[in-house]
């Protein structure tokens, strides 16, 4: 792969080469046939009689005499075309990589002598530029280190915050997260590869914890801060990988003083309560079942006992029941209380971690998730003002919705009513509709069931929402009203929270990126974003030789990140991979991975949907990455994984900025670019190379009207390396 | 006129217990030993008042009031939940979905029989 040129770049100088061969032919063709016209105009008599026949026989020669014409002219203007014309173009090439990549980089003194003064005051120009430039970095570089020193003082006390705390933009993605949180959702395993992709600058949170709750506690806040909570913050549980977290959200709030609710994004501190949630759970279960097992013994044996007190004329036999009954209830507790001894602490539960909320608070947020999730009308009663209730809002919302949107899709209920019944440590949460079938029954069949949420994401029971708060729901009709009430009791908070702020603190100070708070929305389509917001995952593969169709296996596959044109070194992915066939020496000699290397390393069954969860929502990159997409592709059916992510070529990419230029190999690139080169021919070393050339790139795309992801993908495809297949 | 109770309660001690007590203050008694059977009862038997557990199995004690409370005639019927389940969440839900009176497990069987009583001479 030396010799590049994109087509149509070909295709255009070949152009004006022919052009230019043509109009020199028509001037000299023109001037040797004036010159005959004129000659033979002056040719009389006789002598015009001798020439007509011989005239009439050279007319082959004539023409024998343009072709050799034409052949002269195309080799010399040739000649001075490519050395003018063509060195003029390199020379412009060299000089874009000089002002957009490798300010030391220099032109080669070529050429003829006008091309190659050129180039020399170029190489001048860029000289001074440079030393210019120096003196600019210098001071930039002292403004940044008085910054770095503010960031190293925030890094070092998040390190010392044992809490897990996560910083994120509006969007969920993850600005900055501490060591504490990648022990959470990586499980503190050192191995880079083994959990890799799932807490990452750049992800997204909603990776890792549900969307939903999320969501709903953002809402939460900005409710909050439009009603002027100075430091609002928001509680709520949220489950990841099976265990229950406690979730504290504070947001971070705008520079806007006039939209006092904008929020450029949010800190989550995150504590894992499964255990502790278990554990008092069952406690509380085993206490419960043990206060009303023992109630209903005890019930039995005092009412015994109070009868053959109260009426002394019992007949003897019915004395000697009463008195069975008095010695079995008290084995049965004895029993039941020995059982209970026994299991302590042994019950599965779910329990949950209540926020404090003001009543109307809650109901004006039920009101509109309501008619947003369900779709139907509610109107809420403004009473309970000033009450404070410990809820999982999101829970109740969810719940209350599913609900309605129940009603409203088997029933007909458009419109609701919602309201508050306040009566010592809980207050019931009321919706009533009107129904001509007053009938309880269907809510109480349903109040087991796993209701859907109206926005279909996740199933919960009223039952269960009730069971969470500790607290009963029920139904009841009222028939001369017409109308049908739901009710689930929530309890009353007793202190009620003043100012709680989550301290914005946390972790290692490499993980980080603040840039991202100026992202777009993640949502919004990959191809028409600038190449320089997205996310990338540069990959490269070693193998067992060069044809995957043939049987060749991946032994080894790297990888790196690109964020916001940074690349992040400590977020890679670098695996062995035992190929299960064996490894030629040739291969051996070039990527010095030896058989006993492989020895108990993972098949790529294991590792490439590892590699897949590190590589999603960004955009692959690789150097001839055909390559090893082929391979990629190879294992589809295997692993079942699809990259269907869009994918770029350093190679593709470099013929696109330099058609001109004949090398675009690894090196080439890395030496035009003026990035050295470490680690060549080991797959993260590589993958490394190849992510600091895709950043020198950008700017050089850029300034070829490059901007957007789409135009990368055309621009790519135009060069003709796209049709190299393997 | 002799009034009608209707004893709703799984556990069978218990149950002996309240018959004997409701018999010798004059009531006509019949006991059921969970939801369905009292509510297949209901009908035929017409308590004046039901004694109602609320933990059974085959439907608990609140569905049994609510059907109570959703059948036009039966309208007169008291209900008194008798039962282990002490929680103030629980005591507002039985009264919530039709309970006249809520009495926790142990109970003070004079108290019991008073407060029926009362209940069925207002």
């Amino acid at each position: 792969m030396s010799e590049t040129h994109t087509p149509s770049a070909t295709f255009r100088s070949n152009l004006k080469l022919a052009v230019a061969v043509g109009i020199v032919f028509v001037i000299v063709a023109a001037i040797a046939i004036a010159a005959g016209l004129v000659l033979w105009s002056r040719v009389q008599g006789e002598l015009r009689t001798a020439l007509t026949p011989i005239l009439d026989d050279s007319s082959g020669l004539v023409l024998v005499f343009a072709a050799f014409l034409l052949v002269a002219l195309t080799l010399l203007v040739g000649a001075a075309f490519r050395a003018y014309v063509g060195g003029i173009a390199r020379l412009a090439e060299g000089a874009r990589v000089i002002i957009e990549a490798n300010p030391a980089h220099r032109l080669p003194v070529e050429g003829p002598s006008e091309t190659a003064t050129l180039a020399k005051l170029v190489n001048e120009l860029a000289e001074r530029q440079q030393s210019a430039l120096s003196k600019v970095e210098l001071r930039v570089r002292e403004a940044n280190a008085s910054v770095e020193e503010e960031r190293r003082r925030l890094a070092a006390l998040m390190s010392e915050f044992t809490d897990s705390v996560l910083v994120c933009n509006a969007e969920g993605l993850i600005l900055l997260y501490n060591d504490a949180a990648r022990v959470m959702f990586d499980g503190g395993g050192a191995g880079g590869a083994h959990d890799a992709g799932i807490l990452g600058l750049g992800r997204s949170v909603f990776g890792i914890l549900d969307r939903d709750p999320i969501a709903h506690a953002l809402d939460l806040l900005r409710d909050r801060l439009r009603r002027g909570e100075p430091r609002p913050v928001s509680q709520f549980a949220a489950t990841a990988r099976g265990r229950l977290i406690r979730v504290r959200m504070a947001p971070v709030r705008g520079a806007d003083e006039a939209a006092p609710e904008a929020i450029t994004g949010f800190v989550l501190t995150l504590d894992d309560v499964t255990g502790a949630v278990q554990g008092g759970e069952a406690r509380d279960r085993l206490l419960q079942s043990l206060i009303e097992d023992t109630r209903a013994g005890l019930a039995s044996i005092r009412a015994a006992v109070e009868t053959m007190i109260g009426y002394e004329a019992m007949e003897p036999a019915r004395r000697d029941q009463f008195i069975a009954i008095i010695r079995d209830e008290a084995v049965r507790l004895s029993e039941r209380l020995q059982a209970a001894s026994a299991d302590r602490g042994s019950a599965p539960v779910s329990p949950w971690p209540l926020e404090a909320m003001k009543a109307q608070d809650l109901l004006r947020t039920l009101q509109r998730s309501l008619q947003r999730l369900a779709g139907v009308t509610a109107t809420a009663e403004t009473n309970g003002e000033g009450q404070w209730l410990n809820v999982d809002s999101f829970a109740v919302v969810q719940a209350f919705s599913a609900l309605a949107a129940r009603l409203n899709r088997e029933h007909d209920v458009r419109e609701f009513t919602l309201a508050l019944s306040p009566g010592g440590r809980f207050t019931g949460l009321e919706m009533t509709w009107r129904s001509p079938r007053t009938d309880t029954t269907i809510v109480a069949a349903w109040e087991q069931e796993d209701l859907p949420t109206a926005d279909g994401h996740g199933r919960l029971s009223l039952r269960e929402v009730a069971e969470r708060h500790a607290a009963e729901q029920w139904c009841r009709a009222d028939r001369r009203a017409g109308s049908v009430t739901y009710c689930m009791q929530l309890p009353v908070a007793t202190d009620t929270p003043t100012t709680r702020v989550a301290v914005p603190l946390a972790a290692r100070p490499v993980f980080y990126d603040f840039e991202l708070f100026d992202r777009p929305d993640a949502s919004s389509v990959f191809e028409n974003r600038p190449l320089s917001e997205l996310a990338y995952t540069v990959f490269d593969t070693e193998t067992t030789g060069l044809n995957p169709s043939a049987g060749d296996e991946i032994v080894s596959i790297s990888a790196v990140r690109i964020l916001n044109g940074r690349l992040l070194r400590h977020e890679s992915f670098d695996q062995l991979v035992d190929p299960r066939r064996p490894l030629p020496s040739e291969s051996v000699r070039i990527h010095g991975i030896t058989a006993a290397m492989l020895e108990g390393q993972p098949t790529i069954v294991d590792v490439l949907p590892r590699f897949a969860r590190f590589a999603e929502n960004t955009v692959l990159v690789g150097h001839n990455v055909a390559f090893d997409m082929r391979f990629l592709e190879l294992k589809e059916r295997e692993t079942g994984l699809r990259f269907v992510q869009p994918v770029l070529d350093t190679l593709l990419l470099s013929a696109v900025v330099h058609p001109n230029l004949r090398e675009h190999e690894l090196e080439a690139n890395a030496i035009r670019l003026g990035i050295p080169i470490i680690g060549r021919h080991t797959s993260l070393g590589d993958a490394i190379v190849t992510g600091e050339i895709f950043v020198k790139l950008l700017p050089l795309l850029a300034a070829e009207g490059i901007v957007t992801l789409k135009d990368a993908l055309v621009a790519s495809q135009r060069t003709y390396l796209a049709r190299v297949s393997y | 006129m002799t009034h009608k109770v209707l004893i709703v309660d799984d556990e069978p001690n218990i149950v002996v217990a309240l018959e004997y007590l409701m018999r010798q203050n004059g009531f006509d008694v019949r006991a059921a030993r969970n939801g369905e059977e009292a509510l297949a009862l209901l009908d035929e038997f017409r308590p004046d008042l039901v004694l109602l557990d609320v933990m059974m199995p085959r439907k608990d004690g609140y569905q049994v009031a609510q059907t109570i409370r959703d059948t036009p005639a039966l309208a007169g019927t008291r209900i008194v939940m008798l039962t282990a389940k002490g929680r103030e969440t629980e005591i507002s839900k039985g009264l919530a979905v039709g309970a006249d009176a809520y009495i926790t497990k142990p109970f003070s069987t004079l108290e019991l029989v008073e407060q029926v009583k009362r209940m069925l001479d207002a």
